[in-house]
């Protein structure tokens, strides 16, 4: 067993620690103020090659895999839960359905351009009436001579604004139950795509949330994901990795959220001493350290079981459930531990606590989470 | 980074577990019931080689480290925590203890007969007046020519009913506190040196628990095991090594209550289906097997640095507050999805339950942990 980084990863996250403390650190409060990614950002991320970095060499990329791509979430997401998503959704979205099911010419024709983050990357899943029952969409695909024509509505995309392509889940045979969803990759601008709404959220607000109208958009017969009729498969497959993107943008921010209430407490005074020295201070700091470590061990098992090729749903799912209540916890108890300062909005645990609730919510709820865990358990 | 276990462990889990079925599953109830656990077993262990986890092989042990302990300590508690907790206090308290600083002579003569299982060991710190707060005991040892004059008492000492050999802390500078302490080697049926009557447990049950009692009991003047006055500092030490071994235990006995649970939960029916489909069971087993797999990473995190020569103290106080913990809700929920055959002592989970709580006292409380834990982030 060995359960340290290798000398690469290391280096990875000591430089992106860096990044994020100096450059994403910084204009966060007023991201989550204006609810906006700024372009500044997003091309100081695109420089550091964090779009490609699980993206293989051949299609420019840095080809460092899971542990590196959860990695850069988790580090970006101690400074910003809202660049973090951006990063996780792109790579493990987008990105890995793409490499896992894309045909030879779609890698070709998409890695590159999403390796420099020319092209952000998005999944369209969600429809107003599905959400945790994804099986049950209803945004339609019908194959005609000129293309796929599709018709329907998707929301909570996340990257939705940034976004320059998709993967899209879509009926392309209602009257097969088993095989009635497909997957594609779909460009954006496209014809007959509209962006809706932009979500105001509790959250994450820099991250956009967008709705889309398909009305009739045409697609090329060559946008269809992997198999026709597989779509719920690469639905499926897409959000066991996504899940572990998650999870370590939750183990960011409740690392965060431990720094924080840690360094707060040491310097506050109350009753003549540090509110550290008080043992009601000292168990939730407990708390939140073992909290954080347990998260670290799941996410980064998952992330190395994904890496090594090896099954890793349950491991992944694992560490989404896990690390995401233990980031929920830890800003609950930041907060608590800044008192009335952690409730206004000078000080950031205010903005980890509306940050870590997403977590519990996407990518498969908690719900959904144990019952994935529960059906591995029936072997 | 390698999650997995190597090849040389997963072997050792398998002879653990195979044994663990076959000579401590079926007995395990009635050690609980008759508060024993037999002695049949425990030379069983001792020639398993598992009385001698820790000492190297020139002294007849295995010479395994952190990992290997907590990988046999799992599979033991899995069906039996005395028997684990028996395993603890002689392998990870008594055994280390010696093996970190007692001089050769001292390993010679003791570890061998404990690794060989000739004499189980016992580890005495608590004393009736002092338990978290162990800096605080009052003990004595005082040198009298050629001897050491031992006076105090000692308290819940496991293995103190049928130990050949006692590793006892006492003070020897009156005003040093954690400076002044010593350890001492002590045999069983030194004079002036008695052992006191079984304790009656909640859980843990075959575990013999004693108070000793000191009353001028003289013991060789080579007795004194490690340096004058630092006996505090090693025992501290062991202490940390030997949460790891706690936690391995907590994580075992876990693993029982989601064992028994699932099986259960699939073939008893209700409503129409086996209990197992219905959401709310759905939901404690899944939580179970996620705490457990983060108690076991968090427990084998703390070997494995502990195996490399690295600091493992808060490491070793994380995995042993966490599992500690996570135990017991895993027993309790085990219990609620037996419902009222859970009660009862006609399924091991209520069982398992009495055993994990003593998990979060033993070896440091949980609310010890938490001050270490805490330490670390601020008061750095």
């Amino acid at each position: 067993m060995d359960f340290e980084f290798d000398d690469d990863h290391r280096m990875l996250a000591e430089q992106i620690r860096d990044f994020a403390f100096k450059e994403v650190a910084r204009g966060a409060e007023d991201r989550d103020h204006s609810a906006a990614m700024t372009d500044d950002l997003l091309q100081q991320l695109r420089e550091l090659g964090l779009f490609g970095i699980a993206i293989p060499e051949e299609y420019g990329g840095a080809g460092m895999g899971t542990v590196a791509s959860t990695i850069v979430v988790e580090e970006v997401s101690k400074a910003c839960a809202g660049t973090g998503v951006l990063l996780s959704a792109h790579t493990s979205l987008c990105v890995d359905p793409i490499l896992r099911f894309g045909s030879a010419e779609q890698k070709k024709k998409y890695l590159p351009r999403m390796a420099s983050g020319e092209l952000i990357g998005c999944l369209s899943l969600t429809e107003p009436g599905s959400g945790s029952d994804a099986g049950a969409a209803t945004c339609r695909a019908e194959l005609k001579d000129d293309g796929w024509h599709i018709e329907g509505t998707k929301i909570f995309i996340t990257n939705g604004k940034e976004a320059g392509v998709m993967v899209l889940i879509a009926v392309t045979d209602p009257d097969e139950p088993k095989r009635r969803l497909s997957a594609f990759i779909v460009d954006k601008p496209m014809k007959g795509l509209r962006i809706g709404k932009l979500e105001k959220k509790l959250g994450i607000k820099c991250s956009s949330t967008a709705e889309f109208a398909f009305e009739d958009c045409v697609v090329p017969r060559a946008a269809l994901l992997g198999e026709r009729g597989r779509g719920m498969r690469v639905a499926l497959a897409t959000l066991d990795g996504g899940r572990i993107g998650i999870a370590g943008q939750a183990l960011g921010i409740a690392q965060a959220c431990l720094y924080e209430a840690a360094k707060y407490a040491k310097t506050r005074v109350q009753f003549g001493q540090p509110i550290g020295k008080f043992q009601a201070i000292q168990s939730k700091i407990a708390d939140m350290g073992v909290g954080v470590e347990a998260a670290r061990l799941l996410t980064y098992r998952a992330a190395w079981l994904k890496d090594q090729g090896r099954e890793y749903g349950q491991a992944a799912a694992m560490a989404k459930l896990f690390a995401s209540e233990v980031a929920s916890k830890a800003a609950n108890h930041a907060v608590q531990v800044f008192g009335g300062y952690g409730y206004i909005c000078d000080y950031p645990v205010e903005r980890f606590l509306r940050d870590a609730k997403i977590t519990e919510l996407y990518e498969g709820t908690s719900e959904i989470h144990r019952l994935v865990i529960a059906r591995g358990l029936a072997g | 980074m390698d999650f997995e276990l190597s090849d040389d462990l997963a072997a050792l889990q398998d002879v653990a577990r195979d044994f663990a079925a076959e000579h401590i599953a079926p007995h395990a109830r009635k050690w609980d019931r008759e508060a024993d656990i037999s002695r049949e077993v425990v030379t069983k262990l001792a020639e398993l080689g598992f009385l001698g986890i820790f000492a190297p092989t020139e002294y007849g042990g295995a010479g395994l480290g952190d990992l290997a302990a907590s990988v046999i300590m799992e599979e033991v508690a899995r069906h039996c925590g005395a028997t684990a907790l028996m395993l603890d206090a002689h392998n990870a308290l008594c055994s280390a203890h010696i093996i970190r600083a007692a001089n050769d002579e001292q390993k010679k003569k003791y570890l061998t007969k404990l690794a060989r299982g000739d004499y189980l060991g016992a580890w005495a710190l608590t004393e009736p007046g002092c338990g978290s707060d162990a800096a605080a005991l009052t003990t004595t040892a005082k040198l009298e020519g050629d001897h050491w004059a031992l006076n105090g008492a000692k308290q819940w000492i496991t293995n103190g009913h049928y130990a050949g050999v006692y590793v006892v802390m006492a003070r020897t500078k009156p005003e040093g506190g954690a400076k002044g302490i010593s350890a001492f080697l002590v045999e069983r049926g030194t004079p002036g040196f008695e052992i006191g009557p079984k304790e009656d447990k909640m859980g843990m049950r075959g575990s013999d628990t004693v108070g000793l009692m000191f009353d001028n009991c003289r013991i060789p003047k080579e007795n004194l095991c490690g340096k004058l006055n630092e006996g505090f500092i090693d025992a501290m030490k062991v202490l940390e090594r030997g949460r790891i071994t706690i936690s391995a235990m907590s994580v075992g006995l876990a693993r029982g209550a989601l064992e028994e649970s699932l099986s259960y939960a699939k073939q008893r029916t209700a409503f129409g289906k086996p209990i197992f489909e219905h959401q709310s069971v759905q939901f404690m087993l899944a939580d179970m097997a996620m705490e457990i797999d983060a108690g076991r990473l968090l427990t084998r995190k703390a070997a494995d640095l502990s195996d490399s020569g690295k600091s493992s103290n808060i490491e070793a106080s994380m995995a042993k507050l966490f599992t500690s913990e996570m135990a017991t809700r895993a027993c309790l929920n085990a219990i609620q999805i037996h419902g009222g055959n859970g009660y009862t002592k006609e399924v091991p989970v209520e069982r398992y339950m009495r055993d994990a709580k003593l998990c979060e006292i033993g070896e440091g409380s949980s609310q010890i942990q938490r001050i270490i834990i805490s330490r670390h982030y601020l008061e750095s």
